[in-house]
């Protein structure tokens, strides 16, 4: 967090409403997304005990463990929620294009792909331990499932670790989404409470948001009042019915709290970056379901050294990018780096378009301009430099003094004596420059898998789901 | 009588168990808390009374289930953990002896304990044993507070370890931080109460092993699977608050003579005090709220309202009160920010990044 949002929060405070910390939208937001809320049994590491999920507002469905100790219940409810997602996420299979790739063969990437929503990081962490206890199931054998379940496993262990990925959409916990759009009045803990943000952000503050008589929890985790007083007598009873009633009272507050919260996303305009992020989403989604169609084995328990160090570069290289792409996208963001003194704004007080340098073949077209800001510039000279405002451009800063800055074009105004139309700002012009670049080093020289050194391990086997992995035991 | 029990008053003192003990260390800087703990005044029941009640509601399943996995591990003289134990400590164990301390009826547990301790601690024989439901004691602000640990202390080659049975999930060799961090700290008290005892018996403390033996099921199954935990960073912090505690003199000076937070219960034990009398003598000790008080005490809800009412920062998280160093509440934080309040020294610095901030906030948002 920023002093810019820390400010945010405390004007959200003395105003009793939450703050824009965002003017765009940073997150895709499909036209038909699938809204998943999962509650698990207390006390157990992922026991399910009911889901809500659609992707339709006025059509949710309700799935219930109606006797939450029995395992083949289990087994079925698991296959139940197959039967919602695995049609949802095939739906997107069928379009594709065919992406070329330098030094790599062309693939087949989806033109739309799935997304899920669930309420909170609590949700995602429960949706990828239902993976892992699903994905190494048989449908063959001793303790026979549904062929469904294994494979729902390996998706949702797929989502759940790319919910990990920055910038993804593919799952994303909606609190985390409309907490890096507004900043409410309380603090960050209290921010995973779906309905105290959501009231924050639409009517101000509001006591019931903690009452789960009022609001449920948003799950997984259930109300202990309502384990103790409703649902364990309802169990004890062998009441299905009425325990399939009282979890849908449990549920459907949140459900409505989930489709206002997309529509509180959906008004923002979405970032210029996003689909861009959205088109990466689409091709790692592609990339797994080609996976699964070749045949290969679910997830490992655990990755080995050479996948996890190439994740950890890959998640740090998405990190660095999102970030860039945030600022470029939304100027509220690009703020917070004007704060530090990384980026500056103002308007453009003097340019000399055909400046150059050097003599006779190597003459360079160096174009200089002069802003004049309010920021605290905290730039060394020579320091390189993009904007916003044209983003194949490259610049550099020649001098900083006075609330005046030089910047002289480097590149990205042509090949010509003088510069292209448009490519030097006017006098007038209000720009931003900043040393945020979206120039990335490519991903670090790891090992191949294969060649992982013995101090890591050896090289990793390939992941053989064994008997015991299909018979472990699901309590 | 003393000025603490007197804060308490007529109202039964409440035993400290190591979940509240641990949790002393949670907030340090908080002097409502060293002052109503040190006193052993039962804040459950004080924020109930004031119309706060805290949200730490356990349900009944998870009961069911953590009590159901400690008897698995416990089944059978604890059979089951003694294999754990022979793997996570690499002990070539054929036999270990067994005792249940609860066996002697509950008011001689304590002295029980401290006799099959000392005995243990001089036997050159070194023969294992693990004792089962122990009674430690340990010395808070100068009342004894009883532990009645699910844990069993456990007896080698003339090193005692703690085991902790939890019934939270390890999968594929991880466990939610978060559960693992409180099940650390809670072992902790229990190291440092052996620990005193040993020292009170006369024997070296530190063969009370930091490395604690923590028991949890394993992945979805309820097999129970034996990790070790180094708790030293828990201990230190522990023991800094518990030394802290006995300066709660200098707290108890400061406060006016009649003070008392006694809830003055009736007949029924129903409190009778009225609460916005017993709310007022709590707003005549300082607090410190911070969001973090929502999971680990129980006055957190009153405390909330409070900083509420004062418009302070610390509402928004510790994060945003580092960032703006010294400036405590919200109005003179938004002051300082729109250039209506003239920054008081030492402020400067922070005042022109609020005012910047809030210049771009607005040229953003125009
Ligand atoms: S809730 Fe109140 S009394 Fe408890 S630690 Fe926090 S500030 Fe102190």
């Amino acid at each position: 967090m920023s002093l810019l949002t820390s400010l945010a929060r405390l004007r959200a405070l003395e105003e009793g409403i939450a703050q824009p910390i965002a003017t765009v939208r940073h997150c895709h937001l499909a036209e038909r997304p699938m809204v998943l809320i999962p509650l698990r049994m207390s006390g157990e590491a992922a026991a399910p005990l009911a889901a809500l999920l659609g992707t339709r507002r006025d059509d949710p469905r309700l799935l219930v463990v109606t006797q939450p100790r029995n395992r083949d219940l289990r087994f079925a409810w698991a296959a139940d929620l197959a039967a919602e997602l695995l049609p949802y996420i095939g739906s997107f299979l069928a379009g594709t294009e065919t992406v070329e790739r330098k030094n790599s063969d062309p693939y087949e990437r989806v033109l739309d792909a799935p997304q899920i929503l669930v309420p909170n990081q609590a949700g995602i962490a429960f949706i990828r331990l239902l993976g892992r206890s699903t994905r190494f199931r048989r449908a063959h054998g001793p303790y026979p499932v549904p062929p469904t379940v294994p494979l729902l496993g390996r998706w949702l262990t797929y989502f759940g670790e790319r919910a990990t990925h920055p910038g993804s959409s593919l799952m994303t916990a909606v609190t985390e989404e409309l907490g890096r759009h507004w900043a409410s009045g309380q603090s960050g803990l209290e921010d995973a409470n779906l309905a105290a943000l959501t009231a924050w952000i639409t009517t101000g503050p509001s006591d019931d948001a903690e009452d789960p008589l009022v609001w449920p929890p948003a799950g997984p985790a259930t109300d202990p009042g309502f384990d103790a007083e409703v649902l364990a007598p309802a169990i004890e009873a062998g009441a299905a019915e009425r325990i399939t009633e009282a979890l849908r009272g449990q549920l459907e507050p949140t459900w409505r709290l989930m489709w206002q919260a997309v529509d509180l996303l959906r008004e923002l305009p979405e970032g210029a970056s996003v689909e861009q992020r959205w088109e990466q989403d689409r091709g790692s989604f592609s990339a797994m379901a080609q996976h699964i169609a070749e045949g290969a084995p679910p997830q490992a328990r655990r990755d080995g050294a050479v996948a996890a160090a190439s994740r950890l570069a890959r998640m740090e290289r998405a990190q660095a990018a999102y970030e860039v792409q945030r600022a470029y996208d939304d100027p509220l963001v690009m703020a917070e780096y004007r704060l530090t003194g990384e980026a500056f704004a103002g308007e453009v007080v003097e340019t000399e378009p055909e400046h150059s340098e050097g003599e006779g073949r190597s003459r360079k077209l160096r174009p200089l301009v002069v802003v004049k800001t309010d920021d605290p510039v905290r730039l060394a000279p020579g320091t390189a430099l993009g904007t916003p405002q044209r983003r194949a451009q490259g610049a550099q800063l020649v001098e900083a003094r006075d609330g005046l800055v030089t910047v002289k074009i480097t590149k990205g105004m042509g090949r010509g004596k003088t510069p292209a139309p448009g490519s030097v700002p006017e006098v007038g012009e209000r720009v931003c420059y900043t040393s945020l670049t979206d120039d990335f080093q490519g991903s670090p020289a790891l090992p191949e898998a294969e060649a992982t050194p013995w101090t890591h391990g050896g090289p990793p086997r390939e992941y053989a789901p064994s008997d015991e992995d299909a018979l472990e035991e699901w309590s | 009588m003393n000025r603490l029990d007197a804060l308490r008053g007529t109202t039964p003192p409440k035993p400290h168990d190591a979940r509240a003990i641990a949790a002393l260390a949670a907030n340090p800087g908080c002097a409502r808390r060293a002052l109503l703990d040190g006193a052993g005044i039962d804040k459950d029941a004080t924020a109930r009374h004031l119309g706060f009640p805290a949200p730490f509601g356990q349900s009944p399943f998870a009961i069911t289930r953590g009590n159901a996995f400690e008897a698995l591990v416990k089944a059978d003289g604890c059979a089951e953990l003694l294999r754990m134990l022979r793997e996570v400590l690499e002990l070539p164990v054929a036999e270990v002896a067994y005792h249940d301390v609860e066996n002697v009826g509950a008011h001689l547990r304590h002295t029980h304990t401290r006799a099959l301790i000392d005995r243990a601690a001089r036997d050159e024989h070194d023969s294992g044993t693990i004792y089962d439901h122990p009674l430690l004691g340990l010395e808070i602000a100068g009342h004894t507070a009883y532990l009645e640990p699910d844990v069993v202390a456990f007896q080698l080659g003339g090193r005692f370890h703690i085991v902790e049975i939890k019934s939270f999930a390890v999968i594929d060799g991880q466990a939610d931080p978060a559960a693992v961090a409180a099940a650390a700290r809670q072992a902790a008290v229990y190291v440092l109460a052996l620990r005193r005892m040993l020292r009170e018996l006369g024997h070296d403390p530190l063969r009370v092993a930091h490395d604690v033996v923590l028991v949890c099921p394993e992945n979805f199954a309820n097999r129970p699977v034996a990790t070790l935990v180094d708790v030293r960073r828990q201990l230190a912090v522990l023991e800094r608050q518990l030394s802290r505690m006995t300066g709660l003199d200098r707290l108890v000076e400061g406060l006016p003579e009649e003070l008392t937070f006694d809830l003055l219960p009736g007949e029924d034990g129903l409190p009778t005090r009225p609460a916005a009398e017993l709310a007022d003598a709590l707003r005549r000790t300082t607090a410190r709220y911070a969001p973090d008080c929502l999971s680990t005490c129980d006055l957190c809800f009153f405390c909330r309202d409070e900083a509420r009412q004062e418009g302070a920062c610390d509402l928004l998280g510790r994060q945003v009160r580092d960032e703006l160093g010294g400036v405590a509440s919200a109005e003179e934080a938004l002051g300082l920010a729109d250039g209506s309040r003239a920054p008081a020294e030492g402020q400067e610095e922070i005042a022109r990044l609020l005012r910047t901030a809030e210049r771009l906030r607005r040229e953003c948002l125009a």
